[in-house]
């Protein structure tokens, strides 16, 4: 037997002065193997071709249609229709601006963090084109590539209690970045300049150890430990610095 | 009119326009990408398995040199590419691999001593060298003489792109994110810039810019089953033909992947095949060493495809109710290769299918993969036809990759591109100013306005634009697919052109008001019907099979009338786009011979 789907969809065009938010909804055959992806162009190509929503790689890779399916934070894409109940309530994420329906622009947030932790391999060194590569163990850069695999969608940020009350707090995602660049050899960066980005408030100490980042997290990224480990050492920083040891 | 001024405006913030962007911000210019999604959603990132460079640190890469990819590279496109082009690639790539490592790529190094590894389903042995140890690791891709694949686990792309865009960050690049570029502002001679559109307020802005870089990509999604990201559906080669003076090399050059999902066609990733998987039938039984004992599952993607399609059509598919399909199965790698070195591969199948690849075979079948095709560009990345224009990585026929493309050449091509690129851009600005003709910008900024204004307003006619935008991708998909044939060929033209006249008569069933996705794709439609016939022309024409472009009716390779590139115009209110033709190469350091796989017929 096909289920008859339900969708509940927040619609809210900020360009349009005529537009004011509130919920319509739509009925949708559900098929074998349909996504949320399959199912909202149904939507939009057969039903209402003003739906505003965010699809790319539809694979779960670019992390672009990160949504609150069902009150929860989830890539879009990635989720089967299946696994969801005959209703499904869809609603843009919290925390980005809207630009209209269930599109939010994780873009203008994202560079901003970028620029905020100095998102990049701090070096003193020149590339020399014509000489071999430094070498690195593989088992290290494996546990770097572990912490790169953040897709930047922005579900830790959207279930992130501190996030949603204050728009200065960096979110997991710039705490896994730094930890990510703390352990790569490559980045000089010392303890003490780390400590100016993420020994804050608005940082590490921030953080209310809810951990729905983790919960959220699409990519399953280690975020319960990292945070605990860079708040460790954050902490050691800061008693460093009280007694002018750190470096 | 918002107008903007910038030295270097890049259309797209993909690694190759990115690439190009970062060597123009470390000159001093001042630079900005358009890109319809912010940079990091690029389709980039999809590319898992690796990329190619001749780094020769791994034991079965050993012995391996910028002349031997090469030749693969050369052999691979079958004959079809540039061949100084593909020797500048082939002797920048490791460079451009170890700039990105000094950028922060972790890549996966070399572990001394013994491992196994598996081909066509058995395993070997191989050791690697201590005195490599920690140097750049390779694996295998299919039709290369050598391990040559650079990676990071099944990520390359991703960290290649996210490493790209902090370099971006870093160097000042800035990136307006969500703004599609409609048309570039020219006088027939000179690139000024582009009229772009806010995809978030839906406004239209003026970019005047003194070099004007399309970096966006293939255009996959004119086809009905592609594993290319929705964003891919040719904006840039739309605006390029628009000018009716740029013209697109070798349309008809698009190749298929083997290894599609079914239904959704989200990629897996040759690696896979690399890594020993083999494909079964319905039978489940092994099939691809039945047509090339060599190569086996490890022969060129082109190759692969093609007796993939050929198996189903022999009646060894697996019935579905997507239709009929192959397995992939990789289930005697093990739990923990899967789990590390496919770790993606495994997430695509439980989330996209339900299916457990540790101990079940995943449905796959060939679909659109890449376009060879691009704005045709000279050996610097400057677009044929107007000064101030240029073009890198997939949406640019360079023309590295001729008539088909090495798995793991695309990634390379990118970064590799956009060096070579950058530094002939960063010479071109250093030595150039030009004058903005303001009757030309208010031109394009009218025609932009109206052409609008005509699709809100239904001016032309109520037809729906996914209808039309349907209808093409099935003639494309059915007719123009992985075997050709004249009749099918000229039927699919003769469509496209009457589907052509339905999309002039397209109107909104929506306001279009601010994001509008809609309104997004009413205004490339006709474009697209445009790049549709000049890929079904372009292919109806080319009387051989060579690389991917395989004729029913003409499988021999014919050197001797056909060694030449396709360049396909349009000028204004014609219905078919004008062809004209240019020898593959002005070097032939590597004459025409066998490939060593595929169809071994050649007219010389």
């Amino acid at each position: 037997m096909t289920r008859r789907l339900t969708f509940n969809i927040f619609r809210y065009n900020p360009q349009d002065p005529t537009s004011v938010p509130h919920t319509d909804t739509y009925a949708l055959e559900e098929a074998e193997r349909m996504t949320l992806y399959i199912a909202l162009t149904k939507i939009r190509e057969e039903q209402d071709s003003s739906l505003i929503f965010d699809f790319c790689c539809r694979a779960g890779i670019c992390g672009a249609c990160a949504m609150v399916i069902n009150g929860r934070p989830g890539l879009a894409c990635k989720t089967l229709t299946k696994d969801l109940p005959d209703e499904i309530t869809l609603m843009p994420l919290p925390v980005f601006k809207l630009v209209g329906d269930l599109s939010v622009d994780t873009g203008t947030w994202f560079r901003a963090m970028n620029e905020k932790v100095e998102s990049w391999v701090h070096s003193s060194k020149k590339m020399d084109p014509t000489v071999q590569e430094e070498r690195m163990d593989n088992a290290l850069a494996e546990e770097i590539y572990e912490l790169e695999r953040c897709v930047e969608c922005g579900c830790c940020v959207a279930a992130c209690g501190t996030a949603n009350m204050r728009p200065d707090f960096l979110g997991a995602t710039a705490l896994n970045r730094i930890a990510r660049f703390i352990m790569d050899p490559r980045d000089e960066r010392t303890e003490k300049e780390y400590f100016e980005i993420v020994g804050t408030d608005e940082g590490i100490f921030g953080c209310m150890g809810l951990l729905a980042c983790e919960d959220v997290c699409p990519k399953q990224l280690p975020l319960q430990d990292q945070l605990g480990i860079l708040r460790r050492k954050m902490g050691w920083t800061a008693v460093k610095q009280l007694f002018g040891l750190a470096k | 009119m918002e107008t903007i001024y910038t030295d270097l405006l890049s259309i797209g913030a993909g690694l190759a326009g990115e690439r190009v962007a970062v060597e123009a911000a470390m000159a001093g210019f001042d630079t900005i990408c358009l890109s319809i999604v912010p940079p990091r959603r690029s389709h980039s990132s999809a590319a898992q398995g690796g990329m190619q460079a001749s780094l020769g640190n791994c034991a079965m890469g050993a012995g391996d040199n910028p002349d031997v990819h090469f030749q693969d590279t050369v052999k691979g496109s079958d004959w079809g590419c540039d061949q100084e082009v593909a020797r500048m690639f082939a002797e920048t790539a490791p460079i451009a691999v170890r700039e990105m490592a000094f950028w922060g790529i972790p890549w996966n190094r070399v572990v001394p001593g013994k491992s196994t590894y598996y081909k066509g389903g058995k395993q070997f042995e191989k050791v690697e060298a201590k005195e490599k140890e920690g140097l750049i690791t390779a694996r295998d891709f299919g039709g290369t003489a050598k391990w040559r694949t650079c990676y990071t686990s099944d990520g390359t792309g991703h960290t290649l792109l996210y490493t790209m865009d902090n370099k971006a960050v870093e160097t000042g690049v800035k990136v307006h994110d969500r703004v599609e570029a409609i048309s570039l502002i020219h006088d027939g001679e000179t690139c000024m810039g582009a009229v772009a559109r806010c995809m978030k307020t839906g406004k239209l802005r003026v970019y005047l810019a003194k070099a004007t870089l399309i970096a966006t990509g293939g255009y996959g999604r004119i086809y009905r089953e592609t594993t290319n990201a929705v964003i891919n559906d040719g904006s840039g080669a739309i605006i390029a033909l628009d000018t009716g003076i740029v013209p697109i090399g070798n349309p008809e050059a698009i190749q298929f992947h083997p290894t599609g999902i079914v239904p959704t066609h989200i990629l897996v990733t040759e690696g896979c095949r690399g890594d020993g998987g083999t494909l079964l039938d319905v039978n489940e039984q092994r099939f691809m060493h039945e047509y090339e004992p060599t190569k086996a599952e490890l022969a060129s993607r082109d190759v692969v495809s093609r007796w993939m399609t050929h198996h189903i059509r022999q009646g060894k598919g697996v019935p579905s109710p997507y239709g009929y399909h192959l397995w992939l199965d990789i289930r005697h790698l093990g739990e923990q290769h899967i789990k590390t070195k496919l770790r993606e591969v495994e997430e695509i199948c439980n989330n996209f299918l339900g299916v457990d690849p540790i101990t079940q075979l995943i449905p796959v079948r060939p679909a659109q993969h890449y376009t060879m095709a691009g704005v045709r560009t000279n050996k610097d990345g400057a677009a044929y036809g107007l000064k101030g224009l240029f073009s890198a990585g997939e949406a640019a026929c360079w023309d590295m990759h001729g008539f088909n493309r090495l798995g793991g050449n695309s990634l390379a091509e990118t970064i590799v591109a956009g060096r070579i690129v950058g530094i002939k851009l960063v010479e071109f600005l250093k030595g150039y100013e030009v004058k903005f003709n303001t009757e030309a910008i208010k031109d394009s900024v009218e025609k932009d306005k109206e052409r609008i204004e005509r699709l809100i307003g239904c001016k032309d006619g109520k037809e729906n634009v996914y209808a039309v935008r349907n209808a093409m991708q099935d003639e494309l998909m059915d007719k123009v697919g992985i075997f050709r044939n004249g009749k099918d060929l000229q039927s699919a033209v003769d469509n496209l052109q009457v589907i052509y006249e339905r999309s002039k008569k397209v109107g909104l069933k929506s306001n279009g008001i601010g994001a509008s996705p809609e309104l997004s794709l009413a205004i490339k439609i006709q474009g697209m019907l445009r790049l549709a016939l000049c890929v079904a022309h372009g292919a109806c024409v080319r009387t051989e099979s060579r690389g991917c472009h395989a004729r029913e009716d003409f499988p021999e390779r014919n050197d001797r009338d056909w060694l030449k590139r396709t360049l396909a115009t349009w000028k204004e209110g014609d219905t078919l786009p004008t062809l004209n033709y240019e020898p593959v190469t002005k070097l032939m350091e590597l004459p025409p011979g066998d490939r060593g796989y595929g169809s071994t017929k050649i007219i010389s």
